[in-house]
């Protein structure tokens, strides 16, 4: 199973295990990863999943589509060039090591 | 003192009650009680990706089992709470399986059921109602066979399940009796953006039309409208609202009206028992001594954390700004603050592109705003509500001006002294 190292918005690091398919935020909420809050499950509507990605891993991921980039201009924290939405990056084998950094403050 | 905390359903509230007890330090039991077999999930996708099939159904699941037992909440699964009284000092459940639970402290978090279309032939196999992840299965194979598919109610849980059926190529008819989509919480500019997508998709709304009966022997074959109209139909899904779970309310002899009446945190009319979520009614924000039952994501989980320290004894603290969203298809609606109780509204854009948002004012101040396809403005309304702020409502007509330039204190209105 691909794995994701999230440095959490206390400094700490957890590294999990994805089910293939799965969002990022996702595998953090269901396994109590601290930081991710994602209250609308993925609906692309609360930014409450704010994760800032690798800089060597963004070209993977892929940048924020249009209406993600919206969402994120009014995150708690300000977002950049490596901010995404997590639940709306899906895991796959490719990405297996994937790294973020979780937004310090979500709500 | 059992040392023990009881939550009696297992879903989005309920679920947060057990957690918020374990975020804030409690060290006893945590019994979660829940009638259905799966593990607490989230019920909006049923209507959504579920019921597309491209969500599947571990992607349900709020938390993995193995976190719920470091968290220790001891589930208990499948299994309905029959029976409950409380007295002074604690109290007890007993189970359809005739065990008993001994509780300190209890959360109701039963939720609501979908209700049934009070028509003749609402029995008939082929008419289903959604809540469940039972009833999300029985639906999602019904359209596998399907070609006619009739929603009748329009509101959200309808029309997020009447975009899925139509993006699957299906004849789709929404029934609505009111004049107009989402009448009972938008304002009609919302409402015809609304129509206007669902139909630009080839779905057909008739609204201010009732249903008389479904016709079929066997199986559900048609709709009979109020005027005698026939509509073809060989899946009817009913999306005619909830109705909160309130029986063991009842029975522990709390104030029910309509839905448990609790305060924002949770608190009902007995020290020991707090209700949480769809089950429950609460103080009206604006409009004094109306209650309201507020069905969302955002009010079950916020309700079960503040309830949670209500449990303990703790300062529950202050509710954030309630939100909804819907999304139905391509058609993403965001909703902050309870319109209802609004005496005047501003619509800002014409929905050309796609976005369009109206603004609701009581007494000339800011109260909620409904907003499709445009997070900004989602947003800029979420955090004028949080700090208490209005947005004048002649300047943002001008949708070239961001909504969020134009978030101000509220004046209060002069003293005459
Ligand atoms: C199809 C659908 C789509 C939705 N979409 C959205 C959306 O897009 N956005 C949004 O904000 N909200 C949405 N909602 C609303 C949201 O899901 C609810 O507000 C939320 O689930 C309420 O949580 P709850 O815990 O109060 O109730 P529920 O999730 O209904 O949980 C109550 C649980 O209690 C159990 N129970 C009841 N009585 C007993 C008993 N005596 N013993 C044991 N267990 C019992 C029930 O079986 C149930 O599992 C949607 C709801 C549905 C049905
Ligand atoms: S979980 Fe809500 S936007 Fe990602």
């Amino acid at each position: 199973m691909p794995t994701i190292e999230f440095t959490c918005p206390d400094g700490s690091c957890r590294t999990v295990e994805a089910r293939p398919g799965a969002s990022v935020m996702e595998t953090a909420v269901k396994l109590g990863v601290p930081g991710i809050v994602g209250e609308c499950g993925g609906g692309l509507s609360c930014a409450t999943c704010h994760v800032f990605v690798d800089v060597d891993q963004i070209d993977l991921t892929g940048r924020a589509t249009d209406f993600e980039e919206e969402m994120l201009e009014d995150a708690v924290t300000p977002p950049t060039e490596l901010s995404r939405l997590s639940c709306q990056v899906t895991m796959t084998d490719a990405l297996d090591g994937l790294r973020v950094t979780i937004a310090k403050e979500q709500q | 003192m059992t040392g023990c905390i009881a939550v009696v359903g297992a879903g989005q509230a309920g679920l947060q009650v057990a957690l918020g007890l374990r975020a804030l330090g409690y060290d006893g039991r945590v019994v979660l009680v829940g009638a259905e077999p799966e593990l607490p999930y989230q019920r909006p996708p049923l209507s959504k990706g579920f019921l597309a099939g491209t969500v599947p159904v571990e992607e349900l699941e709020l938390r993995d089992a193995s976190y719920l037992g470091e968290q220790r909440i001891e589930l208990v699964l499948g299994r309905s709470v029959v029976e409950a009284s409380v007295g002074d000092s604690g109290g007890e459940l007993r189970l359809d399986d005739g065990t008993t639970l001994a509780f300190d402290g209890l959360a109701l978090a039963t939720g609501a059921n979908a209700r049934r279309l009070p028509v003749p032939g609402a029995d008939l196999p082929g008419v289903l109602g959604l809540r469940s992840v039972a009833d999300a299965e029985r639906l999602r194979a019904g359209l596998a066979d399907a070609s006619d598919v009739v929603v009748v109610g329009g509101g959200f849980v309808g029309l997020e399940v009447a975009a899925t059926a139509r993006a699957q190529g299906k004849r789709v008819t929404v029934v609505e009796a009111a004049d107009r989509l989402l009448a009972r919480v938008a304002a009609a500019p919302f409402s015809a953006h609304v129509r206007a997508w669902h139909e630009a998709q080839g779905t057909t709304v008739l609204t201010g039309r009732t249903v008389a009966a479904l016709a079929g022997s066997g199986r559900v074959g048609g709709v009979v409208l109020g005027d005698g109209h026939l509509l073809p139909a060989d899946l009817v899904v009913a999306g005619v609202g909830a109705a909160p779970v309130t029986d063991l309310a009842t029975a522990l002899g709390l104030r029910v009206e309509h839905g448990i009446v609790t305060d924002p945190s949770g608190r009902t009319s007995h020290p020991r028992v707090v209700a949480v979520g769809d089950c429950t009614v609460q103080p009206h924000p604006h409009d004094p001594g109306r209650l309201l039952g507020v069905e969302s994501v955002n009010n079950a989980v916020e309700q079960a954390s503040a309830a949670a320290a209500v449990l303990l004894g703790l300062d529950p603290g202050p509710r954030g700004v309630p939100w909804f969203w819907s999304n139905q298809g391509e058609l993403k609606l965001q909703l902050a603050g309870i319109s209802d109780g609004h005496d005047t509204h501003v619509v800002r854009g014409d929905g050309q592109d796609g976005r369009l948002t109206v603004l609701y004012y009581r007494a000339g101040r800011l109260v909620a705003a409904d907003v499709a396809g445009n997070p900004r403005d989602f947003n800029a309304v979420k955090d004028a509500l949080a700090r208490g702020c209005t947005i004048d409502p002649d300047a943002a007509v001008d949708t070239a001006v961001p909504l969020k330039t134009l978030v101000s204190a509220v004046r209060e209105p002069a003293s005459l002294a």
